[in-house]
């Protein structure tokens, strides 16, 4: 990033400090017995005040609490729905994709402080706000570099009275790209469905013809092709090759969502050929910014990997 | 007037909370959708004798009538092209009331879009097989265009060019959408406004696209009871008439990237659905006193409006800028929120806040409303209806 972009990314990222990560919500289920039961369980910890309501009371309360390392579990939504990503327009889905802006797609959890209020009853029902508190300045780690994103969690029960507050702490990095000894595979572009009625025009790209659909009765020209004439009815055709020159007729500037194959931003164009029938491409050695419909441009081949050959297109002059 | 107008109603409509992620399968979404929309309408399962939903749903009627307990079904039907079904559905069931096919169809489409599989990532790595629907993925999949979003914006790019639209022309629309949003306790930006300002400083899908011209994605379900007009008569609420319901696959048609036209600056399928909209009703545009068109991306629903005849070709642009999109406007469109702001569940919570809308109680509800028009999904294959209050 050359710096004055450098700049502009970091007072954005700078911006959601202290803005809400999610708007807050309530937990799926009350503080109960039987997820008690399946956390002590799994956990192996066997103090008889989880469950056991005489040996609680005998320590001066006034009956079973919740350990105070479930207090997080009251409030997940399960697995489908953390993994799920997050660009619902909350605060934390908005910095997510802010992050994976600069590059920052990997993350893993670092730390976790807890501040315990209060210990949990059953019937309790535990809900969670959640502040952004900061970004930092990018840090090298072992993972590759990245930032420390920390949240403050704050757990309110039902009377809106803080239980606990948590201090959690995300690392987002950029993946290493290379893994050792290795080149990483290049990501294949999606794959064309090829069949018997546009198989033909796949094979002619192999051998870097752009070709178009010819009606054998009447002439007509067609694109995308298939297997009869609009115009006349006729199931006879052969194809006419293109000369390569045409016309932007509109185009899109990707971004969103992210293929391992394309480097955003990337140029998808619809092109006007002079022989009149139009298809969609890509163009080349041409920044987004500067492309304009009715731009002249001309054939060019792109070989993005063995199985595939696909015509894309590059300005000219007229 | 056609043989169809009038001459059956939506006497139902029902629908589960609208979420990112609802915890439930889509099979119990459809249920829960199903029988709110039959106690709505005043009936029992065992009342409903026929079901129409989209081919894209994964909840077939049958699971849903045996798990409701409707016992025998004796008319069911699917219709195709993604949100372009929506008004479809319709379509279906009231043409099988009024020919006594069936006389209790439930119209249905539930799914967690938003938790499960999600539209917006696109076809990119679906699989490919040996099929023209397949085959025609072919020709936009390997250049990078495997999104809605992105056909969405190849259209916007050509229409912007022409009629000189601007990126805030599209904005207006979400800004509208939000607004209504923001009092429809129902709709998950309840209470959450946006302005042009927002709009311009969302982040870039793919131009000319922003994040906020983009719809939501949504968990949950919609669904709604259809019956003659003279049953509807006699249950709990006032019927939303079908005065009008057309489909419409327009010339040189493809499923979402329609490239190929002499002009790609117009939807001809809306235009055909339009046409029969107020052939059947015997309306015209002066006449619809409300709108829910829908949005899945802001800039198809310019042309909608000029293919609906409200204003001229491109001309929607000062259209909106007017105001006329605003309850109090000319044509109050999507008072629930649009699927922008309310959810997104493939057009038929719009169809849902059109029956609202005639019977007098959307959240955002225009004084002396007798004809509301709905589309459904833009770009495909579409469908739209002309509903009405009764006499
Ligand atoms: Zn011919």
């Amino acid at each position: 990033m050359a710096q004055t972009e450098q700049d502009g990314y970091e007072k954005r990222l700078g911006e959601f400090a202290g803005r809400e990560a999610a708007p807050p919500r309530p937990g799926p289920d009350p503080v109960n017995v039987p997820m008690i039961r399946h956390w002590v369980e799994a956990m192996g910890d066997r103090n008889p005040v989880y469950l056991d309501e005489e040996a609680a009371r005998r320590t001066g309360r006034a009956g079973i609490v919740a350990p105070a390392s479930m207090m997080q579990a009251w409030t997940m939504r399960g697995y489908a729905a953390a993994t799920a990503g997050q660009d619902d327009g909350s605060g934390l889905g908005e910095l997510i994709a802010l992050l994976a802006e600069g590059g920052y797609t990997s993350v893993v959890a670092t730390d976790s402080e807890f501040a315990f209020h209060r210990e949990l009853t059953v019937g309790d029902h535990v809900g969670v706000r959640e502040i952004i508190e900061s970004i930092s300045p990018e840090k090298k780690t072992a993972l590759g570099a990245g930032r420390f994103v920390t949240t403050e969690r704050t757990y309110l029960d039902q009377h809106g009275e803080t239980v606990a507050v948590q201090r959690w702490r995300m690392l987002w990095f950029r993946p290493a790209r290379t893994p050792p000894g290795g080149r990483e595979p290049a990501a294949l572009r999606p794959r064309p469905a090829v069949n018997r009625d546009n198989a033909f025009w796949f094979e002619a790209a192999r051998e870097h013809r752009l070709v178009i659909q010819r009606c054998d009765a009447c002439g007509a020209l067609r694109h995308p092709p298939g297997p009869c004439c609009p115009r006349c009815g006729s199931y006879g055709w052969d194809t006419a090759e293109a000369s390569g020159r045409g016309r932007v007729y509109s185009y899109v500037v990707s971004h969103h969502p992210r293929h391992p194959a394309f480097e955003p931003p990337y140029v998808v164009a619809l092109v006007e050929l002079e022989e009149g029938t139009r298809l969609v491409t890509n163009l080349v050695g041409v920044a987004p910014e500067e492309v304009e419909i009715d731009m002249p441009v001309a054939l060019e081949w792109l070989d993005p990997d063995p199985e595939l050959s696909l015509p894309v297109f590059r300005p000219v002059t007229a | 007037m056609s043989g169809l107008s009038g001459r059956a109603a939506i006497a139902g409509i029902g629908a589960t909370e609208f979420s990112k992620d609802s915890g439930r399968s889509e099979l119990r979404l459809a249920c829960e959708a199903v029988l709110a929309a039959v106690a709505d309408a005043g009936l029992r399962p065992s009342d409903v004798d026929g079901m129409v939903t989209f081919t894209a749903d994964s909840s077939s009627e049958i699971h849903i009538a045996r798990s409701t307990g409707m016992g025998e079904l004796r008319f069911f039907s699917r219709v195709p092209h993604g949100g372009g079904a929506a008004c479809g559905t319709v379509q279906q069931a009231a043409m099988a009331v009024a020919t006594g096919v069936a006389e209790v169809v439930v119209c249905y489409r539930a799914f967690n879009e938003r938790s499960g599989q999600r539209f917006g990532l696109g076809r990119a790595d679906a699989p490919s097989g040996a099929g023209a629907d397949d085959a025609a993925f072919a020709w936009v999949s390997p250049f990078g265009l495997f999104t809605p979003a992105q056909w969405v914006a190849m259209f916007a790019r050509r229409y912007m060019h022409e009629y000189k639209a601007t990126g805030e022309d599209f904005g207006r629309v979400a800004v509208v959408d939000r607004k209504h949003a923001a009092t429809n306790p129902a709709a998950w930006f309840y209470g959450r406004p946006i302005t042009l300002a927002d709009h311009q400083a969302s982040r870039w899908i793919a131009e000319p696209l922003r994040l906020l011209d983009c719809c939501q994605e949504s968990d949950g379900g919609q669904a709604l009871v259809v019956v003659s007009a003279e049953r509807a008569r006699d249950l709990p609420h006032p019927p939303a008439l079908i005065l009008a319901a057309g489909q419409g696959s327009g010339d040189d048609q493809h499923m979402m990237t329609s490239y190929y036209r002499p002009e790609i600056t117009g939807i001809p399928e809306m235009g055909l659905v339009g046409r029969q909209l107020y052939g059947q009703s015997g309306l015209g545009p002066a006449d619809v006193d409300a709108a829910v068109l829908y949005d899945h991306f802001t800039p198809l629903v310019l042309p909608q409006l000029e293919e609906l005849g409200f204003c001229g070709r491109g001309e929607a642009r000062d259209f909106i800028a007017d105001g006329h999109l605003e309850v109090g406007g000319r044509l109050p469109v999507n008072t629930h929120g649009g699927q922008l702001g309310e959810a997104y569940i493939h057009g038929m919570n719009g169809i849902a806040e059109g029956v609202r809308l005639v019977r007098g109680t959307s959240v955002n509800q225009p004084p002396s409303v007798r004809h509301v028009l709905v589309t459904a999904g833009t770009g495909v294959p579409t469908s739209g209806l002309m509903l009405g209050t009764d006499r």
